[in-house]
């Protein structure tokens, strides 16, 4: 069966969706980016979109699905480099994508995590601002 | 309204789902739809035929490439026997599902499209025809 790379970038995964998602391969990256969060304690997720030439309420769904998820297991979830047509047409389907966060590309979005990450940092009492 | 092609798709698995939308990109691009209108097309079939195969099992897709007077424009026509709308008012509504979906597919793609019709009887299957036009 197909299945979508996941790479380890600093602490982060990056998961970049070349191909036409359909619903099996939709589901094993869902399974096989919860279980690799888990095994490299990553603290985001990069998903990078700019090869989708569409994204419809299956494939927002499945966006949806993997931040909750990956919010539960203590990662950051940051969807980039959507096209702008694609995003025009998002909300005019009215997906939101409420629950996951953008950035323009890939270093934003690493960018994103990071500042989250000291954020948390600087929470838990550890380092004094 | 002319019919200059047309050609139809059956759907019966997700992957036609995806065969759907890369037809519809081609027939789109051929009648001159802007970036964002092919987009928007090629979501609204996407949403539709996935609403074939998730509530009906399955259906047919037909295609055509439609010219009037001077304009061109793409004009998709979605059958299924499936179990049929009950109220297609509500089925019309954001968030309204009887599956799990988010309900946005019957609506969004009415969004989506220059013109828009749906025909539902229970018990024998849904017919939606959509068309966006170069502008």
């Amino acid at each position: 069966m197909d299945r979508i790379p996941i790479l380890k970038l600093g602490s982060a995964l990056l998961v970049t969706i070349q191909v036409d998602m359909h619903d099996r391969l939709a589901t094993a990256l869902e399974e096989d980016l919860t279980a690799k969060i888990v095994a490299t304690s990553a603290k985001g997720v990069l998903i990078d979109i700019s090869a989708l030439e569409i994204v419809d309420s299956f494939i927002g769904r499945m966006l949806d699905n993997i931040a909750a998820v990956s919010r539960i297991l203590d990662a950051v979830t940051v969807v980039v480099g959507m096209r702008p047509a694609v995003a025009i047409t998002l909300v005019e389907l009215g997906l939101s994508l409420s629950g996951v966060n953008t950035a323009l590309n890939v270093d934003r979005g690493m960018e994103l995590i990071q500042r989250r990450l000291a954020e948390a940092e600087g929470v838990d009492g550890n380092i004094e601002q | 309204m002319a019919i200059s092609s047309s050609e139809s798709l059956d759907i019966r698995t997700s992957k036609d789902v995806i065969r759907v939308r890369q037809e519809v990109r081609t027939r789109a691009v051929e009648a001159g739809l802007s970036l964002v209108d092919q987009t928007k097309i090629i979501t609204a079939a996407s949403e539709l035929a996935r609403n074939a195969l998730d509530y009906a099992g399955g259906g047919a897709v037909l295609i055509e490439a439609v010219e009037e007077g001077n304009r061109r424009g793409v004009r998709l026509t979605f059958a299924d026997n499936g179990p049929g709308i009950p109220d297609i008012e509500l089925a019309l509504k954001d968030g309204y599902t009887t599956g799990k979906g988010l309900g946005l597919g019957l609506g969004g793609a009415r969004r989506l499209s220059n013109e828009f019709s749906i025909q539902s009887k229970v018990g024998e299957g849904t017919k939606v025809t959509i068309a966006r036009w170069k502008t």
